[in-house]
């Protein structure tokens, strides 16, 4: 199996490739379109802020041959974010607009809310073939200060503490908001879920 | 719903864990990697690793080790120590750190905070503020391994190193660090009212009560600790048990 990781300067690559390594999983990291193309899975991590990630997508041409990848593809964090349509990130953000959300900032609700939204919180309304073998109650690891509401595409839910989408999909294309990369065995079982989809 | 974070903070030096660990079954106590596994299985929710190495050797050690923890590791984890610009930063991302912990660098020229954050994210930048109080001056924060007042208060410096883009304050208190009588309440509240971002406790921590006080009377969203841990004296299962039972979010 042809694992690529979508390489565009998107933060933290490494504990990705980690985590697959430790699932037995080489990966390969490239921005090159044919093996993004030719690859049987597509992970797209992200760290850091929208503007420049979308800067350095166009750069490549990114922004054009993702959205035309058909294969299953699995967004992570900002990589989730930059599949929806704009975000109020850096004054306001056009995005990749896979996904019909636009992404906004949490408002601090006093300090049981600080932003960040930062640490474990639990999965909730689980929706799709990537949860099997969780429970509603388990946690995974979040680090964020932008989200995308809940919406027709939304296929888990956390609360912060109004509910937001935890991960989406539309088609091919699933992300999830959180570190699945760093949460856990729970985390473990999501990133093996998606390689046998 | 959110819960509240415990994390064990290891002391390395030349890519050894140091201030001594006590650990029935572990072959080599002072092998960070191995420790920082146990410590995973066990509960932890993050790990942060402080460099304490002199040397010149320290980077390469640093970043190897870094890279090691990062393999096996399924948890997130923050490094620390004479971390002083863009490159060290990247590279320890680099090789899988998930957070840098910033300390007299950032007091030395606070510029660099907004440079680090716009350049790698807030979500990766820890501001850590090692604070002693004085019956004149109040929570003052100290630099270089607490060796050198820097006059400012800490709540002050703790609010601009947020707004200039930290993701989070690791908060010490040196007056409690070591003494086991509990965490400063005191100064925790008053940094995490001040602030709109995450706050780690540290320094005091001596039982599993001193980890409610913290959560439940100053705010905090995270209590780190170290010897009670490595020693043993607490488990971090049983701890987040004892927190669950007082009413706190856990992830257990």
């Amino acid at each position: 199996m042809e694992i690529a990781v979508v390489d565009y300067k998107g933060g933290n690559v490494q504990s990705v490739l980690f985590a697959l390594e430790r699932l037995g999983v080489q990966a390969t990291l490239t921005a090159d379109h044919d093996v993004l193309r030719r690859a049987d899975k597509v992970l797209f991590p992200g760290e850091g802020e929208a503007a420049s990630a979308m800067r350095e997508l166009r750069a490549q041409g990114l922004h054009e041959l993702l959205p035309t990848l058909t294969q299953p593809f699995l967004g992570i964090c900002l990589g989730m974010q930059l599949l929806g349509r704009h975000t109020e990130e850096g004054g306001g953000t056009d995005m990749l607009g896979i996904l019909p959300f636009d992404v906004v900032r949490f408002t601090a609700a006093g300090p049981e809310h600080k932003i960040p939204h930062m640490g474990w919180n639990n999965l909730q309304q689980l929706r799709s073939p990537l949860f099997e073998g969780l429970q509603a109650a388990d946690f995974v690891y979040f680090v964020h200060s932008y989200y995308a509401p809940v919406g027709d595409y939304t296929i888990a839910e956390a609360e912060y503490p109004a509910p937001f989408s935890a991960a989406v999909q539309h088609e091919n294309f699933y992300a999830v908001q959180f570190h699945t990369e760093k949460s856990g065995p729970v985390g473990t079982r999501i990133l093996e879920n998606f390689l046998k989809l | 719903m959110l819960t509240k974070r415990i994390i064990p903070c290891l002391d390395i030096k030349d890519g050894r864990t140091v201030k001594g660990v006590q650990f029935e079954g572990l072959r080599d106590a002072g092998d960070p990697v191995a420790l920082a596994a146990r410590y995973a299985r066990e509960g932890a929710d993050e790990l942060v690793f402080l460099d304490i190495t002199a040397t010149n050797q320290k980077r390469a050690t640093l970043i190897a080790l870094v890279r090691d923890v990062a393999r096996e590791l399924d948890i997130p984890f923050t490094v620390g120590g004479g971390i002083g610009s863009i490159a060290d930063v990247e590279a320890l991302l680099m090789n899988g750190a998930d957070k840098v912990s910033i300390n007299s660098a950032g007091l030395a020229r606070p510029e660099l905070i907004n440079e680090l954050a716009a350049r790698f994210g807030s979500q990766c930048i820890v501001v850590a503020a090692d604070a002693r109080y004085n019956a004149a001056d109040g929570w003052q924060v100290y630099t270089r391994a607490g060796t050198n007042n820097t006059g400012r208060n800490a709540v002050d410096w703790c609010r601009e190193a947020a707004d200039r883009g930290a993701g989070e304050i690791l908060l010490t208190s040196m007056s409690n660090d070591g003494t086991k009588d509990g965490f400063a309440l005191d100064i925790t509240g008053a940094v995490s009212r001040a602030v709109t971002i995450p706050v780690i406790a540290s320094g005091g921590a001596g039982s599993k009560q001193d980890f409610t006080n913290v959560f439940q009377q100053a705010q905090a969203d995270a209590g780190l600790a170290a010897s009670i841990f490595h020693f043993g004296e607490i488990g971090i299962r049983e701890l987040k048990e004892h927190l669950r039972q007082d009413g706190i979010p856990m992830r257990l």
